[in-house]
């Protein structure tokens, strides 16, 4: 596999060589040096079309990590400076001899495009597309999910997890329904029904519209982030109405068993869809998720670029 | 274009009734029509195991001029309509300026008389610069040079049910059509493809098939309500066919027309996010392909119209959010309709001269287009080889535009000359 | 294929290789023994059984995985990571003791000491191998050998141990005739 741009291009073998490849790198952040030279004399660029701090410093750091060469490419609004439109950016990448693009940009299918297109020939890594996924996000989601719940398992076989919010608009909820199923967890979609997609009946997941019905069966709760612009393009009436019956709130939160975990992709809307007792507690793994996301960012650049690129077979 | 004095003899070929016969053009027209005819001072033209069909007829084309040149122009859309075997357009109103007034309408006449390849019939808008809220000049593009009688806000819906139905009425008066471009705006508002399981997983914005159902079902009980014509463009849903069937069955003076894109392609295609398939209204499933099909050949769906749509490169090499919505038509529309209704046993080539000349000519009122084959009649004709073979390559297309979505597709059918007023305006790689 | 060491000889070889340990370094007790995944892993375990009959306390041993320092990883598709384990005294101020099945160009090896580099500084490293079939491209020596097998690079030699196998055995094989 020369790109990672969607999970639904990974194996279930695949994805849980990933998250072996990232427990055994995650030892390397304890060691002094805490780098090694295996990505070293490749070039990275991060082309961030969309501000994000946090998953653009997580892939730096992971990339740092490996040795490999970082150049950081922030091309703001290709709509708003037609100048610099895809197309030209890419050519820009070829010609400074980049051999992989981590890109996030706000058009679902930006990435795919930048890999499918002959204007650059390096391996393209998803950071995020507008609606559409965000495979690291996932990856490292279940990495998170398999350290605690998992028990040894190589898998997430019967382990149950509600994703909650904004399904229509996350590429987070999109990547984890494709990847959680396919490690064998159980997956419930929980949101007002205007927030799910036309279509979600096909996908291989349980919908409701009752967050405190499921709350006592789940070993994992995922929060999405709900964005404030939602309220006004009629999704609902308002964040009252939304944090009542979709929030995870500390009622909610002891009614989950006494082994679930709380998770959130970040950044939160602290009062909205979590409160901060929430988000605090015990039970809370965001701040783990963060670290665990350079662990498993470092495990993807090696697979895709430590071996010999030009070869398409798997990641085996 | 002067009518052509030489005389040209169109042998051996099969008319579109299944009858083998031999043409004889003259002056611009038909002379006679009769098997084994000879004439030793005509230029032959050998048809034999072809079809000869009165010319096509596009009643929705997007020519461009004035204003985006850069994409086509009057001239280069001839050329691609000669090559696809039409031997008249339709030039749609969403050019800059709009065409919405008397000037705009007569300068794209001309241009297209200029040209001299086809008839260039200008269409106006309904309302002032396609806004929707005002009635354009209807009356003074009717009696214009141009003769209007289809006016299209295409491009945008005529979504004030008011403005529709006053538009409605307002052309009663000289036997004109409203053509409808159906797209509820509330419902679409950044749409970028059909909503459905494919839009769902790709993460794009969905346009679903009810806001181009409301819009039909409002428009025809208006039809009926002020008793005028209404005729609805690129109809994609199986909802819709259904809607037209049971207003037709209703006596409601509706027609309908289908793409040849929305004939062969599904949203499927979105998945490489390659906007080539980016259009409007967007591809949709299989299930309506099916319907359309099946609409077209019981005639529930008179026309094939191509929506020819040219678009510059650089609004069609980027991502799917920011591309342009629209693909290539005019010079593969035969071939399509050959590949998914005549080669599928849906059709004969008698209806696919009804559903691409004569339907055309009379909903629009083209007087000398969608003629029988008949002694007397002007002689425009195509010739189609029904098992020519070729495969589409867009760096050989007479358009200026490239952004066609059947680049690489084999077909059987293809045109092979093209006659207006008795010229060969288009004969085998070479345009007049 | 022909067998150069049968399981009674690597029985012996293993044992002696143990008593040859504790000869050089005075005992056990500054030892720490690291095995090279994934068939020197399980040799560096019966060898810390061996060494603990002999000395009759417990012997600090663990895993060292050189993948990721490798020098040709970029010549096939990307190797999956095997674990690496470092036993609880670490490997600061101790005498490390590398165990792999085979040595043959040395590069393993290399990589190895790379890899221990970035873990700490150990006073002293120390190689022992099963089987030492010559052809070294680096300036890199065992300390104890079961035994020399002098091979061409057209042969191949396999390793083979009850714990992955079944069987313990050391196959060489003849190469295409060169």
């Amino acid at each position: 596999m020369k790109h990672l741009l969607s999970i639904a291009d990974i194996t279930r073998v695949d994805a849980i060589k990933i998250l072996d490849t990232a427990a055994e790198l995650a030892r390397v952040s304890d060691t002094p040096m805490k780098k090694l030279p295996t990505l070293r004399g490749r070039t990275i660029v991060n082309l961030f079309a969309e501000d994000s701090t946090r998953t653009r410093i997580s892939f730096e750091a992971a990339a740092k990590r490996l040795s490999a060469d970082v150049i950081n490419f922030s091309a703001k609004g290709s709509s708003v400076s037609k100048g610099e439109s895809l197309k030209d950016t890419a050519q820009t990448l070829q010609a400074m001899g980049a051999d992989a693009v981590i890109i996030r940009h706000g058009a679902s299918g930006a990435p795919a495009r930048l890999a499918a297109c002959e204007w650059m020939s390096g391996a393209v890594i998803n950071a995020g597309d507008g609606t559409h996924e965000h495979p690291s996000q996932a990856l490292l989601d279940a990495f998170t999910i398999r350290k605690h719940l998992s028990q040894g398992r190589e898998d997430l076989q019967g382990l149950r997890v509600a994703i909650v919010g904004d399904v229509l608009h996350s590429r987070v909820a999109r990547s984890n329904v494709l990847l959680l199923t396919k490690l064998g967890a159980h997956v419930t979609l929980v949101a007002p029904p205007t927030l799910l997609p036309v279509g979600v009946e096909s996908w291989p997941v349980t919908i409701s519209y009752d967050f405190d019905q499921v709350l006592d069966s789940l070993d994992a709760v995922m929060m999405l982030r709900v964005q404030q612009e939602r309220m006004n393009e009629l999704f609902f009436p308002n964040a009252r109405e939304y944090s009542r019956y979709f929030g995870l709130n500390t009622d909610r939160l002891n009614a989950l068993h006494p082994g679930a975990i709380v998770m959130h992709p970040g950044p939160m809307n602290r009062g909205l869809e979590i409160t901060a007792e929430s988000a605090d507690s015990a039970r809370s793994v965001i701040v783990e998720q963060v670290a665990n996301g350079v662990s498993v960012r470092m495990a993807i650049l090696y697979l895709l670029l430590a071996g010999d690129t030009s070869i398409e077979a798997g990641l085996l | 274009m002067t009518t052509d004095t030489k005389k040209t003899l169109i042998k051996n070929g099969t008319l579109a009734d299944g009858r083998v016969c031999d043409v004889l053009i003259e002056n611009g027209l038909i002379q006679a029509v009769a098997p084994s005819l000879s004439d030793g001072d005509a230029i032959a033209f050998d048809a034999t195991s072809m079809i000869v069909m009165s010319g096509l007829v596009d009643l929705h084309t997007h020519l461009r001029e004035p204003g985006k040149e850069d994409s086509e122009t009057v001239l280069s859309g001839s050329r691609a309509g000669v090559k696809g075997g039409y031997v008249a357009l339709s030039a749609m109103a969403n050019t800059s300026p709009v065409a919405d007034n008397a000037g705009v309408v007569e300068q794209v006449y001309r241009l297209g008389k200029s040209a001299g390849l086809l008839d260039v019939f200008p269409i106006g808008a309904v309302t002032q610069g396609l806004e929707g809220k005002v009635l354009a000049e209807i009356g003074a593009m009717a009696d214009s040079v141009a003769q209007v009688r289809v006016f299209s806000d295409d491009g945008n819906c005529v979504s004030d049910p008011l403005v529709m139905r006053r538009a409605l009425e307002y052309v009663k008066k000289f036997g004109g059509v409203i053509a409808q471009h159906a797209q509820e705006p509330a419902l679409t508002s950044g749409s970028q493809m059909n909503e459905g399981v494919v839009s769902a997983t790709l993460g794009l914005k969905g346009w679903p098939a009810v806001a181009e159902e409301a819009i039909i079902a409002r428009d025809v009980l208006l039809a009926e309500h002020v008793g005028s014509r209404l005729h609805i463009c690129h109809l994609t849903t199986a909802g819709g066919v259904e809607i037209i069937r049971w207003a037709k069955a209703r006596g409601i003076d509706v027609t309908a027309e289908v793409t040849p894109h929305h004939l062969l392609l599904t949203d499927e295609s979105a998945r490489s996010y390659d906007p080539i398939f980016k259009v409007n209204p967007p591809l949709r499933t299989e299930n309506d392909v099916m319907a359309l099909r099946h609409g077209l050949a019981d005639g529930t769906i008179d026309i094939v119209a191509t929506d020819h749509a040219p678009h510059p490169g650089e609004s069609k090499e980027c991502e799917w959010q920011e591309a342009a919505f629209g693909m290539l038509g005019l010079e593969h529309a035969l071939s399509i309709v050959a590949a998914t209704m005549v080669e599928s046993g849906l059709m004969d080539w008698a209806a696919v001269q009804d559903r691409m000349s004569v339907a055309p000519a009379r909903i629009a009122g083209y007087v000398d287009h969608g003629r029988e084959i008949a002694v007397g009649a002007p002689a425009h004709l195509t010739v189609i080889n029904p098992k020519a073979s070729y495969r589409v390559d867009r760096d050989q297309l007479q358009s200026k535009s490239r952004n066609t979505p059947f680049h690489g597709m084999q077909f059987s059918a293809r045109v092979v000359a093209t006659f207006f007023h008795g010229h060969a305006v288009y004969q085998e790689g070479t345009i007049a | 294929m022909s067998s150069v060491l049968p399981a009674p000889d690597i029985s012996r070889a293993l044992s002696r290789i143990a008593h040859e340990i504790c000869e050089r370094n005075n005992g056990a007790s500054s030892i720490t023994l690291l095995g090279i995944p994934t068939r020197g892993a399980h040799l560096a375990l019966r060898l810390a059984q061996l060494i603990e009959k002999i000395e009759g306390s417990p012997i600090q041993v663990g895993t060292l995985d050189t993948t990721l320092f490798r020098d040709d990883l970029r010549l096939k598709a990307p190797r999956a990571l095997m674990p690496t384990s470092i036993p609880a005294l670490g490997i600061e101020n101790r005498t490390v003791i590398l165990v792999d099945d085979v040595l043959y160009s040395g590069r393993t090896i290399r990589a190895a000491l790379d890899a221990l580099g970035d873990i700490g500084r150990p006073a002293r490293v120390q190689l022992a191998v099963l089987i030492d079939r010559g052809h070294r491209e680096l300036p890199i020596r065992a300390d104890f050998v079961g035994k020399n097998i002098p091979t061409s690079t057209s042969q191949s030699v396999k390793v083979l141990l009850t714990e992955l196998d079944g069987v313990d055995d050391v196959l060489v094989s003849d190469g295409g005739g060169e």
